[in-house]
């Protein structure tokens, strides 16, 4: 049975609340959280916001590629939330060799690590690089594309909080439309970020037709573990793009992270999808659909659309209008597809 | 083995006898001919167990090489001008994660106006970023300085950048002296990092540090050049010993230690000198000059001592600091600060400019007969500045202004344009 029907035959939701899948799991594919022998990344004691969904998808994203490849692997860490919270020095949380250079070169650097294993007979050692939404669909955008496009064997994972954290929240490439931030303050006739035409990297990764492309949240960590096993387990340009929730820049609720990262996806918003040389190969399927408007409302970058005498029904059914599209262009709530 | 090779093709050569493991091109003249000539070598199998990435940018370029390096191989690039700029933000880096890269600068001009020609303004422009920086006078040095860069370089955990003039020694052709593997081999162990990414023994490498230690780290690379100061001409002894020919070092004086009059200049234009120093010196001049090679560390000590008993010391510099004069003057007039001697300076050689022998006379002449201003810019068109003044201050100016001198340079009368030409 492949890893992928085996996922499937458990139904978290047979409850009715999300909570319930760890133990529901065969037991070689329940998430580890307090044993002693789980591999660990990123140790405890680095300064993240609390319920940091940047923190907690490093986290899960590096120790599943830990548990793949025994520990052998090095990460290269743009600038950003992460690189800043785990290494304030002398102190850091990171428990594998991992390299920082600039914001806008992590993959690069990757680039480098691993010609290095190649040469020093250490190909088997794994190259990761990370970096936020910023340090990857912005500033670090031509490096990351020169190593797609030369095919590096370098597994690059974005933690994509739709905007750049680290300095203040200001808006990113990545930062969806009507969106408070710092540079584009909820003011005039249209508050908050413009609707332009997008930037989907998940997609310009695929147009490189590297060997695999694939996105995930932190509300499905299971799902994030075995997208990160399936990457380690492959050579050559991989990358992972994962919506991680950002209580500071979002105005969210700490205890809301998981909740914001789910109703993405079940609105539509941001589409769970798996591509192999350019070709997506696995969806996964919206389980019950949810208006736009259930994601927006829980987060004060949006409350401008919420205005008690006016709400701004037009640009809020223009987000629907791009979740809809989603749904259209992967088929989010059609039949899933075969593994 | 003796050589008649182009200079891209000396170092490219000499390179590779050190046996870099990563090595990262991205094309601009006059850099090109040197990494392509390093990709042959790795491509025909000459040049063994090497990566050669093609990248996208320079800033890739010098950030793959920071990987690399940082992993535990031995890596190099080279650039030139606009390229070096592209880079900027990783020159810092490497240098400041103490990273040993060794780098090729095929100096070049910096546009605006865009310019593909020979000056130093590029060298210049990072001078104070914790890179070494040698500059070669001849190609033989320019292949020997490869070699000595790569221990320099490992021995202090230091970059290293070795400037060559572009086109001037890049592209010429001359007789070069290409050492064996096993000369090379001799002198070069291999590269021995005190800290790797190694999954057997996990360290963070480029932390953020905050006031509480940032003034000791950014000391720690002052004294890293300061001990260069003593290595660079300990490791050019080391060097003589096994090839059998003195390059590099500090600096090097030419008929300087009695002369009245001194230049002291950087790289391929030293060959001029001093030929004119020679002829000078025939008609009676008292004259000599003083090569620097070492640019970063400067040395201030060996340098106050090759120029304090000249009367006059003339700078001839391919670099501009605008609003201020020479760059290397300032650095000259640092060494010579306790000895009260005039330093005069004189711009040359800029976008490509020819530097000639009567001109550097000329200059000889000025300074002789106390004539030569602070600064003087060599060879510089009056006329035609004059005339563009003229037609500028006829209406408010703010705009791109490379273009009006070139007008100023069309509309030239037909007896200066004889002139010039
Ligand atoms: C060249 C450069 N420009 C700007 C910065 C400032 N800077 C540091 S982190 C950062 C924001 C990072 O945003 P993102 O990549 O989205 O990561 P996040 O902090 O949101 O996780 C910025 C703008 C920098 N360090 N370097
Ligand atoms: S600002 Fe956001 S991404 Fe950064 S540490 Fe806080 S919650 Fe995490
Ligand atoms: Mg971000």
């Amino acid at each position: 049975m492949s890893e992928e029907t085996a996922l499937q035959r458990v139904k978290f939701y047979q409850t009715g609340t999300h909570t319930v899948g760890n133990r529901l799991m065969d037991e070689d594919k329940r998430s580890v959280q307090s044993s002693i022998d789980r591999s660990n990344a990123i140790t405890s004691g680095h300064r993240a916001c609390q319920g940091c969904g940047e923190a907690l998808g490093a986290r899960f994203a590096l120790d599943a590629a830990m548990r793949s490849c025994d520990g052998n692997m090095v990460a290269v860490n743009a600038t950003g939330c992460l690189e800043v919270f785990t290494t304030p020095y002398p102190e850091t949380s990171w428990q594998i060799p991992w390299i920082h250079s600039l914001f806008g070169n992590a993959p690069a650097v990757a680039t480098g690590v691993s010609a290095a294993m190649r040469r020093k007979g250490r190909a088997k050692t794994k190259v990761i690089a990370q970096g936020g939404d910023g340090g990857t669909t912005d500033i670090g955008f031509g490096c990351l594309s020169g190593m797609f496009e030369r095919n590096d064997d370098v597994l690059y994972i974005c933690y994509d909080n739709q905007a750049y954290m680290n300095t203040g929240v200001q808006r990113s490439s990545a930062t969806p439309p009507t969106a408070r931030t710092a540079t584009t303050p909820a003011v005039g006739d249209a508050p908050g970020n413009v609707f332009g035409t997008g930037k989907n990297l998940p997609l310009i990764a695929m147009a490189h037709n590297i060997p695999y492309v694939a996105t995930a949240t932190v509300a499905d960590l299971h799902d994030l573990e075995t997208k990160v096993t399936r990457a380690m387990n492959m050579s050559g340009s991989r990358y992972i793009h994962v919506l991680v929730t950002c209580p500071l820049g979002w105005g969210s609720a700490t205890n809301h992270t998981i909740l914001l990262a789910r109703l993405a996806v079940e609105s539509g918003l941001f589409p769970l999808i798996e591509a192999e040389n350019g070709a997506v190969v696995r969806t996964q399927k919206i389980r019950k659909k949810v208006p736009v408007e259930d994601y927006l409302k829980l987060q004060k970058r949006f409350a401008h659309l919420f205005k008690k005498d006016h709400e701004d029904v037009d640009r809020i059914a223009a987000i629907q209008r791009m979740a809809d599209a989603n749904i259209d262009r992967f088929n989010l709530l059609g039949e899933r597809t075969a593994p | 083995m003796l050589k008649q090779i182009e200079g891209s093709a000396a170092v490219a050569q000499a390179v590779a006898l050190c046996r870099p493991e990563v090595v990262c091109a991205y094309p601009i003249t006059p850099q090109t001919h040197i990494v392509e000539s390093v990709g042959e070598l790795v491509k025909s199998g000459e040049l063994k167990n090497c990566e050669y990435i093609n990248v996208e940018s320079e800033f890739a370029a010098l950030s793959v090489a920071i990987g690399a390096s940082a992993a535990g191989a031995r890596a190099y690039t080279a650039t030139a001008s606009q390229g070096l700029l592209f880079m900027a933000e990783a020159v810092y880096n490497a240098s400041g994660l103490g990273l040993p890269i060794v780098m090729t600068l095929g100096n070049r001009a910096i546009g605006a106006p865009i310019n593909i020609w020979n000056d130093h303004t590029d060298a210049m422009s990072m001078k104070d970023a914790g890179w070494i920086q040698l500059f070669a006078e001849t190609n033989q040095e320019a292949a020997d300085l490869h070699i000595q860069a790569f221990r320099l370089a490992e021995e202090l955990s230091c970059p290293v950048m070795v400037c060559m003039d572009g086109f001037i020694l890049t592209h010429a052709y001359e007789r070069v002296d290409i050492p064996t593997q096993k000369e090379v081999d001799a002198f070069l162990p291999p590269y021995e990092p005190v800290q790797v990414l190694d999954p057997a023994d996990p360290y963070s490498i480029g932390a953020m540090v905050g006031p509480e230690a940032f003034t000791e780290v950014r000391y720690l690379a002052h004294r890293k050049q300061m001990q260069a100061l003593d290595l660079i001409p300990q490791i050019g002894t080391i060097f003589k010993e096994v090839f059998g020919r003195a390059s590099g070092g500090l600096l090097h004086s030419y008929r300087a230690e009695d002369a009245e009059t001194i230049f002291v200049a950087m790289g391929s234009v030293n060959g001029t000198i001093k030929e004119v120093v020679d002829a000078e010196r025939e008609t009676g001049s008292s004259v000599g000059s003083v090569s620097i090679c070492s640019f970063r560390p400067f040395p201030l000590e060996e340098l106050k001592n090759a120029l304090q008993s000249a009367k006059r010391v003339v700078v001839i510099e391919k670099s501009l600091a605008p609003g201020l004069g020479g760059v290397l003057a300032s650095n000259v007039r640092m060494a010579l600060r306790e000895v009260p001697l005039p330093v005069q300076t004189v711009i040359a050689g800029l976008g490509g400019r020819a530097i000639t022998m009567i001109g550097i006379s000329e200059v000889l002449r000025a300074a002789e007969s106390g004539s030569l201003p602070d600064v003087t810019f060599l060879g510089l068109e009056q006329a035609v500045i004059d005339r563009e003044i003229a037609r500028s201050a006829e209406m408010r100016h703010a705009g791109p202004t490379a273009e009006g001198i070139l007008k100023a340079i069309q509309n030239r009368p037909a007896a200066e344009r004889s002139r010039a030409s």
